[in-house]
């Protein structure tokens, strides 16, 4: 009689099905999974340190590059915060504008994960298609900002620049364009046997386990708990909009995929509002302590050139405290508990990803499940490693 | 930040100050945020009862931080960051921590502390007792130091780099070509103020 034992593979850390540089330390017994350990850390490039030695707006463009798929969500969580500490207000142009530009980066992640989730199940045309749409997007991000990816454009107090001729209507004419894609995508993997097969009762979790794992967003609503920051502790101008919340009931796979779908056709929702309500006036704060002065009052008024030099090279002073400041991003709540010593840099940054509970729960999602469907799992948590190893 | 949102903070302070009674701490509210201060000891006791009270239930975990001030005596802070998605508020509890004193774990009450205390030991060198599993998170393998806390220098102490000889990835001590460059630029200045000096009569309409 031959013996079975289990025995060790090490997923990754370079697998297309990983989503980036993730380690698995598997057990198989067979085929199925006995224990899975993540080993992250591969990406790890100390921002946290780095962010205690820059000064405050200098700090800003590491937050682009924690989750790479959603840039703007996090500027947007330590713009929150610094602005709570030094207690301003945002114009509500400004705010708009970032409401509007946090659902396109909505969109911009959900079509990443859903198309990438598709891709690791076997299905590859909702990938061609939809990214193509994605390049839309990164276009007005370009024309806001100047970079597809990387934008740091809202700043603490409004955005960096007002928004360019021509862009609204560009928006508004993707806003009636882009619900038939997401009809498409549906349409082509909701009723597709292989795709149910491989996502129906796949990596279930319960609301109790949801909650206690530290699960957000889409994840913790697949598994049926209706909690959306942007609703229950609204920032910005949400609660003047109206959209609603997708919930799923299962809490697996498939509910979180079409939890995401249902977001997408919300936030087009929310893109029309906003394009519909969007007010005249200044995008930014005109509060000469912490926005920069405007490029001709520089060339007429020394004051104002002293003023531009000492915001860039001093930075603003932000008096002491303390703040955790959350918002609503496309994973999950991604928050920043920013300490401050009144300097011009911030004491401490604690930067809260969305997407470090969801691998710590990975094990407890995909015991029990097959090799392959250990795949799928990763894929529909949507997992960035930017934000996880920090 | 609207009215009715601080009556309800108000209201869930003084809530839990009439329901906790079993222990010492400090209660306050900042920039509407509830603040919970306690000692190291009484906090298992406090996150259970925050978590099982069906009034307050704190079911969810949402990250631990720690904060280094390496003047103080009690050297490393702790904040837990709790969230009540029934009652929808938050709460900080904070605990302090001398040098080399540990702190019970919490993995038994939020599953999801489990890496947030590995990260925190991992960084800040903070023991965690009964801990299942208290490996490095984020760092090399073979680290060896703790680098959030403020005296780890920025550029770290050794470097890595692919051998050709050795045909494999060595590390060495840091050497910078250009030595790290630290711009002070701290200065009384206060910044300009609403309006120049001299100008007046100018009308600020956008304001």
């Amino acid at each position: 009689m031959t013996k079975r034992e289990n025995y060790s593979l090490n997923f990754g850390p370079q697998h297309p099905a990983a989503h980036g540089v993730l380690r698995l330390v598997l057990e198989l017994d067979g085929e199925v999974v006995e224990r899975a350990d993540p080993h992250i850390g591969l990406l790890h490039r100390g921002t946290e340190k780095l962010i205690e030695n820059k000064t405050y707006i200098q700090a800003l463009p590491y937050f682009d590059r924690l989750d790479y798929v959603s840039p703007m969500c996090q500027e947007h969580a330590y713009s929150l915060a610094v602005e709570k500490l030094l207690d301003i207000k945002v114009p509500i142009r400004g705010q708009y504008i970032r409401v509007l530009f946090s659902e396109i980066t909505r969109i911009l992640n959900h079509i990443l994960n859903l198309t990438t989730f598709a891709l690791d199940v076997g299905a590859m045309t909702p990938f061609l298609w939809l990214f193509e749409e994605r390049e839309v997007l990164m276009e007005f991000y370009e024309r806001v900002s100047g970079s597809r990816l990387h934008s740091a454009y809202f700043r603490p107090g409004g955005v960096h620049r007002d928004l360019p001729d021509g862009l609204l209507e560009d928006i508004e004419s993707f806003c009636k364009r882009f619900p038939k894609q997401i009809d498409d995508l549906e349409k082509l993997l909701e009723t597709n046997r292989i795709f149910r097969q491989r996502s129906v009762d796949v990596g279930k979790i319960s609301y109790e386990e949801a909650l206690n794992k530290g699960f957000s967003g889409p994840c913790l609503r697949a598994s049926g708990v209706e909690w959306d920051l942007r609703r229950h502790q609204p920032y910005d101008c949400y609660s003047e909009l109206d959209f609603k919340i997708p919930v799923g009931t299962n809490g697996d796979c498939f509910e979180r995929f079409l939890v995401r779908v249902e977001e997408m056709r919300q936030s087009i929702l929310i893109i029309e509002q906003c394009l519909k309500k969007i007010p005249n006036g200044i995008s930014i704060s005109n509060d000469p302590r912490i926005v920069p002065p405007k490029r001709n009052e520089m060339k007429s008024s020394m004051e104002s050139l002293i003023n531009h030099f000492k915001l860039f090279t001093e930075g603003f002073h932000v008096p002491p405290g303390e703040t955790y400041t959350c918002v609503e991003a496309p994973k999950g709540e991604f928050g920043v508990y920013l300490v401050s010593d009144g300097s011009n840099r911030p004491y401490r940054c604690k930067i809260r990803a969305p997407g470090f509970s969801f691998l710590q729960a990975t094990e407890f999602l995909s015991k029990g499940h097959m090799l392959s469907d250990l795949v799928a799992i990763i894929g529909s948590l949507d997992i960035v490693f930017g934000e996880i190893d920090r | 930040m609207r009215t009715d949102e601080n009556e309800y903070i108000k209201d869930i302070f003084q809530l839990i100050k009439s329901l906790l009674n079993f222990c010492e701490y400090d209660l306050s509210i900042k920039r509407n945020e509830i603040n919970l201060s306690c000692s190291s000891n009484d906090l298992t006791k406090v996150l259970l009862f925050l978590k099982d009270n069906p009034s307050l239930s704190m079911e969810c975990l949402i990250d631990i931080a720690a904060v280094d001030f390496p003047e103080n005596p009690y050297r490393f802070l702790l904040v837990y960051n709790l969230l009540s998605v029934s009652k929808n508020f938050r709460l900080k509890v904070k605990v302090k921590l001398s040098e080399n004193e540990s702190i019970p774990s919490i993995n038994e009450i939020y599953t999801c502390a489990g890496w947030c205390e590995r990260e925190i030991w991992d960084l800040f060198g903070i023991r965690f007792k009964d801990h299942p599993d208290l490996r490095r998170l984020l760092t090399d393998y073979d680290f060896i130091g703790h680098p959030l806390r403020k005296d780890f220098p920025l550029t770290g102490f050794t470097q890595v780099r692919y051998d050709n000889e050795l045909s494999r990835v060595v590390s060495e001590p840091v050497k910078l070509d250009q030595e790290y460059r630290n711009f002070d630029n701290l200065s009384p200045w206060e910044g300009m103020g609403k309006y120049l000096p001299g100008d007046e009569k100018s009308d600020h309409k956008d304001d």
